[in-house]
């Protein structure tokens, strides 16, 4: 399958149905089965599952434009969890089910909880099918597989952020002229560009050692998405001003994600505490050599 | 926005530089000293280049009909990245292979490449770049040294250079003067002109750091005479040729290794102490994340170089985040160390933790400032 025929349409669907009032409505606990329908009959929550099993069998790599999309539009099922959860239930021998999956790797709070049918526990080559109210503790071990979701995801929805922050700084006036000629804003928004890019770079180092990650490809993606999340979405909310933190304003739909997806699945200092007893268990190689290992 | 910048991969070609590489270097920086590694930005050795060229390793993206090795940035990045972090002296050829070369070999006459561009792959040709002036720093616009074309074609030079790098060790200045018009014009009538070094009327005097080592130094033009052959590129594009120059010095890895002959040292003082608790592995963890995200962002930059861009907007990135890194490194470190009193640090990797930290600030001005860079991504993010 060519992914780059297939990320248009994907994007012009999460579009459709997608839309801020249908996110907004999802979120205050409507019926999400229309929006899940949809991704469903996209056949697009197949595409990781290896052809033999019915899927289209595209790797992580290939399909991460896709999971980008999905943070870059606030879409606020799970679909992303459930693309990787299908791929690791068939591969385990198991079957998909038809409903939306959340993959759940700790204590904390499991991000799409509360509109997933279903949650993914145990381990790659073990997952486990858990539903309803069953407690969701247990997935520890797709703890990098999460890290490299939520990593896809802030990379789409900081990009989003930078060109919704960087639209209202060229369109809202004060003192006679745009706010984005005023250099002090234009230094935060070159920091926020920066900071959308680094989170682009490490979630991309997530998923070049394929499904699932290497630890220490998971642990460099999550951190320095997690980093860029905070600063991304400060600086937006700072640049908007006050319109910035109100309900009718689309910004909350992501920078609520944002700190969301930074917290789940290991923050940027869990994942450089794991990382930094990797390192020192090879204390006597270089630092340049040691990332380059990957 | 930026979404050219995608992972990039090193050619296994280039990759398979490293062994005899490293074998070049180990020799030569065996019997420095930490501190003096830390300084291999800075560290002038024209031996070592000397021997780096006859190797092969100097010239690299020059072609080789004017005695360059014909490879392109990938290889650099290759050879930059094994020099730097190993801490070898690379001052010497550092601004003639990096800068001048190419800058030549895009704007220069044939006659200009072929007098120039051998020798500086032999490293046996030491640039300097004259671009700051008292009063213009990052606002390169304003300089007011001037060439002035006399009848017989050649041109008279007069003005002054400030924090000129190593200029009292090189043999050549590609200096940014104005050739025509006024300093009201701005960018336009700005040139750019190769001064041997050796010529009457020029004086040099280095200017001592708060290290105490001198590598800036102020040079004055006295009616300089230069040849016609003087001029590089075309009079009055000084300006568009400096900017693209300047996409070549932002982008490589050379922007984010500066500090990290003190995080490996660091990191085998942790080792040895045996010190693991949860604060020291995170900061770990966070130093090592942070390089290997910005390496990756480095060579991303690069292979738009490979692809014949001028990534003018993502090398400001680039460098204006790397830098911060390169920045807080020494800061970061010198609490950690500080944070645990009772616990003996070595004196040499003190005074590599006191020379990082006191020389941090250089990191972020050379190339150009952190704020102007932030200016020119503003510009890219269509804010001006």
């Amino acid at each position: 399958m060519d992914m780059q025929e297939l990320i248009a349409p994907f994007a012009r669907i999460i579009e459709d149905i997608c839309t801020p009032s249908a996110i907004r409505a999802v979120e205050a606990g409507g019926d999400a089965a229309p929006m899940w329908q949809a991704f469903d009959d996209s056949g697009f929550l197949d595409a990781l599952v290896s052809e033999d099993l019915g899927g289209a069998g595209v790797s992580l790599a290939d399909a991460a434009p896709l999971i980008v999309l999905l943070g870059h539009h606030a879409v606020p099922l799970p679909v992303g969890d459930t693309l990787i959860a299908r791929a690791l239930l068939t591969a385990s021998g198991a079957r998909a089910p038809a409903g939306p999956i959340a993959i759940a790797t700790g204590a904390g709070a499991t991000p799409f909880a509360d509109v997933a049918a279903h949650t993914l526990l145990g381990s790659p080559q073990a997952p486990i099918l858990a539903s309803g109210d069953d407690p969701v503790n247990g997935g520890q071990a797709l703890r990098p597989i999460g890290a490299v979701l939520r990593a896809l995801l802030i990379s789409g929805a900081s990009a989003r952020v930078m060109d919704m922050t960087v639209a209202y700084a060229n369109a809202r006036n004060q003192f006679g002229k745009p706010i984005g000629k005023q250099q002090a804003v234009q230094q935060q928004l070159a920091i926020l560009a920066e900071q959308a890019v680094a989170a682009r770079i490490a979630a991309a180092i997530g998923v070049r050692s394929g499904l699932p990650p290497h630890l220490a490809d998971a642990a460099i993606a999550k951190h320095g998405a997690s980093v860029a999340a905070a600063q991304v979405a400060a600086i937006a909310h700072a640049v908007h001003g006050a319109i910035g933190i109100s309900e009718e304003y689309d910004l909350h739909l992501l920078t609520r994600r944002l700190h969301e997806w930074r917290l789940a699945d290991g923050s940027e200092g869990y994942w450089a505490g794991l990382l930094g007893e990797r390192r020192m268990a090879a204390a006597a190689v270089s630092t340049a050599d040691y990332i380059r290992a990957g | 926005m930026f979404d050219a910048l995608s992972l990039s991969a090193l050619p296994p070609e280039d990759e398979a530089l490293r062994p005899a590489l490293r074998t070049l270097i180990a020799g030569a920086i065996a019997d420095l000293p930490l501190h003096r590694r830390a300084r291999s930005w800075q560290g002038f050795d024209a031996a070592f280049s000397r021997k780096l060229g006859q190797a092969g390793y100097l010239g690299l993206s020059l072609p080789k009909e004017y005695g360059g090795i014909g490879r392109g940035p990938f290889t650099r990045f290759v050879v930059v990245e094994e020099l730097l972090s190993a801490g070898a002296p690379v001052a010497g050829h550092w601004i003639a292979d990096r800068q001048s070369g190419p800058l030549i070999l895009h704007y220069g006459t044939e006659e200009q490449r072929r007098f120039y561009l051998p020798r500086i792959s032999r490293g046996e040709a030491l640039f300097c770049i004259g671009m700051s002036e008292p009063g213009s720093g990052s606002d390169l616009a304003s300089v007011r040294s001037r060439a002035d074309l006399q009848k017989d074609g050649s041109w008279l030079l007069n003005g002054q250079k400030i924090w000129t790098t190593n200029a009292m060790h090189s043999d050549y200045m590609i200096a940014l003067v104005r050739t025509s018009g006024t300093n009201e014009d701005r960018q336009s009538g700005l040139s750019q002109v190769i001064v041997d070094l050796t010529l009457p009327g020029i004086t040099i005097r280095p200017i001592v750091d708060l290290t105490g080592d001198a590598h800036f130094a102020e040079v004055f033009f006295d009616d300089v005479r230069l040849t016609p052959d003087a001029l590089i590129g075309e009079e009055g594009q000084g300006w568009r040729q400096v900017t693209a120059e300047l996409a070549f010095e932002r982008s490589g890895p050379e922007r984010i290794y500066s500090s990290v002959v003190l995080i490996d040292a660091w990191v085998r003082h942790l080792d040895a102490a045996g010190r693991k608790d949860s604060a020291t592995l995170r900061l770990v963890g966070t130093l090592t994340a942070q390089l290997a995200v910005l390496r990756e962002m480095s060579l991303a930059v690069t292979a738009r170089l490979v692809e014949g861009e001028s990534p003018v907007v993502e090398a400001s990135l680039m460098k204006d985040i790397g830098t911060g890194f390169e920045q807080a490194v020494p800061q970061l470190i010198g609490d950690d160390l500080a944070s645990n009193p009772d616990e003996p640090v070595d004196a040499e990797l003190y005074r590599t933790l006191l020379y990082v930290t006191h020389i941090a600030p250089s990191f972020s001005l050379r190339g150009g400032t952190r704020e102007i860079l932030r200016g020119i991504i503003a510009r890219g993010l269509g804010l001006r």
